[in-house]
């Protein structure tokens, strides 16, 4: 097989895994979906903790988004796995790996909204003091319009690292797509078809959420210009 | 149960430690490694061969839309079919290398990009080759964007190096998952792996958040 890297290359067990791999790409999706929407959630609760002044909601906010800044999401992934039973808990791996993708995208997310807030010029929010705009108003209709802009495009970048870090659940055996490129590997043992096929699959992904989010930072951009 | 447990983490510490070593040898070869290697492809990037910009922007493709796992996979199980066999380490350096190089390769064209076509022309005008215009008036220049995310790569690199436990080197992560199959205190057994992670990573961050405040005006 030397030499001639791709000459052997078998599409007809990549057609027989077709299934199997569609089967892991829904998956995958399911699974990035389910936790950017819930990392979202996190992201806003953890970003209102961080800013607020009270210092019981603001340091174990603070505490939280460094801890999972600072260590591998493939740790957090099996503190959750492993971790979990020790203390009675038993769900399903799927489960487990959605809330360590969710608690891990979390932390990122509010470190973006918080920049988002944290770019809105100070000078808007004076001017919404002086025109006798509450706290609430002032964040409605100054701050969140105009902090939403800026959050965007990094945004749909965290959707994309989540999509590719999903990969690492296959790692607690969760039937996503990578998971498939090892299944292949160790029924048929065809490395090369198992993961340029899973590559394949996360390229697409990637180049269409990279698309959305140029065209977002694009339109975003020309709306300040203009 | 706890106190068992716990004297036999004590025990089995120097494992710990040793796992901490190898994570701390592939995160600071490879942060050397992708430093050099990145520089050069994004100094490559912004020169004017247009086909070597082709070849590097479908490279840094690859590296961004794929996982980094299943670039693991791709170097540890395809390369051998291709007859590159590795052994574990030198196949999680070389994977760390082309991750990360590809990575900072984009910081620093970015960099690059963001001085203003004066300073080139500048430069050009005062009979600096290409090389020194790069040299003494581009890239100085282009530091003060390209340090911040720079250093905030490195600390996602080092993180990265957890993914390479799955080929079997013996770094923090995998001594993590072998000790937690002999002694089933998940919590207690990756609370102390990521407090070492955060040990090496956090001093990192700080100096991060340092530099993205200094260099920012």
């Amino acid at each position: 097989m030397d030499g001639n890297m791709l000459a052997d290359f078998n599409f007809r067990i990549i057609m027989e895994y077709l299934p199997l791999f569609l089967h892991g790409l829904g998956a995958t999706f399911l699974i990035s979906t389910a936790s950017i929407f819930l990392a979202l959630v996190v992201g806003v609760i953890a970003c209102a903790c961080r800013i607020s002044q009270i210092k019981y909601l603001k340091y174990p906010a603070i505490a939280y988004i460094e801890l999972i800044r600072s260590t591998p999401l493939l740790v957090q992934i099996y503190f959750f796995y492993f971790g979990l039973p020790t203390l009675g808990v038993r769900i399903p791996e799927i489960q487990t790996g959605i809330l360590a993708l969710m608690l891990n995208s979390g932390a990122y997310i509010a470190e973006i909204i918080r920049a988002g807030i944290s770019s809105v010029d100070e000078g808007h929010i004076e001017a919404g003091i002086s025109s006798g705009l509450n706290y609430v108003q002032r964040m409605r209709f100054i701050i969140l319009p105009q902090a939403l802009g800026a959050t965007i495009p990094p945004l749909l970048g965290q959707a994309i690292v989540l999509v590719k870090d999903s990969a690492l659940l296959s790692l607690i055996s969760v039937a996503e797509l990578t998971r498939c490129g090892q299944v292949l590997t160790s029924e048929r043992f065809m490395p090369t078809e198992a993961f340029l096929t899973v590559a394949f699959f996360y390229m697409c992904i990637y180049f269409v959420l990279k698309s959305l989010a140029d065209w977002s930072q694009k339109k975003l951009i020309f709306r300040e210009v203009y | 149960m706890m106190g068992f447990y716990f004297n036999r983490l004590v025990e089995i510490l120097p494992l710990f430690l040793k796992g901490l070593w190898m994570t701390t040898q592939i995160a600071f070869i490879s942060l050397g490694v992708c430093t050099v290697l990145g520089f050069s492809l994004g100094i490559l990037r912004s020169g004017k061969s247009v086909i070597l910009k082709w070849i590097i922007g479908v490279y840094v493709s690859f590296v961004r839309g794929t996982p980094f796992v299943v670039q693991v996979f791709i170097i540890f199980f395809i390369f051998p079919e291709w007859g590159l066999q590795l052994e574990a380490f030198s196949a999680a350096l070389l994977a760390m290398a082309i991750m990360g190089s590809a990575f900072i390769c984009e910081i620093v064209a970015g960099g690059i990009a963001s001085i203003s076509k004066g300073q080139w022309e500048a430069a050009e005008s005062s009979g600096l080759s290409r090389i020194q215009q790069m040299r003494l008036v581009i890239l100085p220049q282009a530091m003060r964007v390209i340090l911040p995310p720079l250093v905030g790569q490195f600390v996602l690199l080092i993180k990265d190096t957890s993914v390479v436990s799955v080929i079997g080197v013996m770094d923090l992560t995998r001594v993590g998952w072998i000790t937690v199959i002999r002694i089933p205190e998940g919590l207690m057994v990756f609370s102390l792996v990521g407090i070492l992670y955060f040990v090496i990573s956090y001093p990192l961050i700080l100096l991060s958040n340092y530099l993205e405040r200094k260099m920012a005006v």
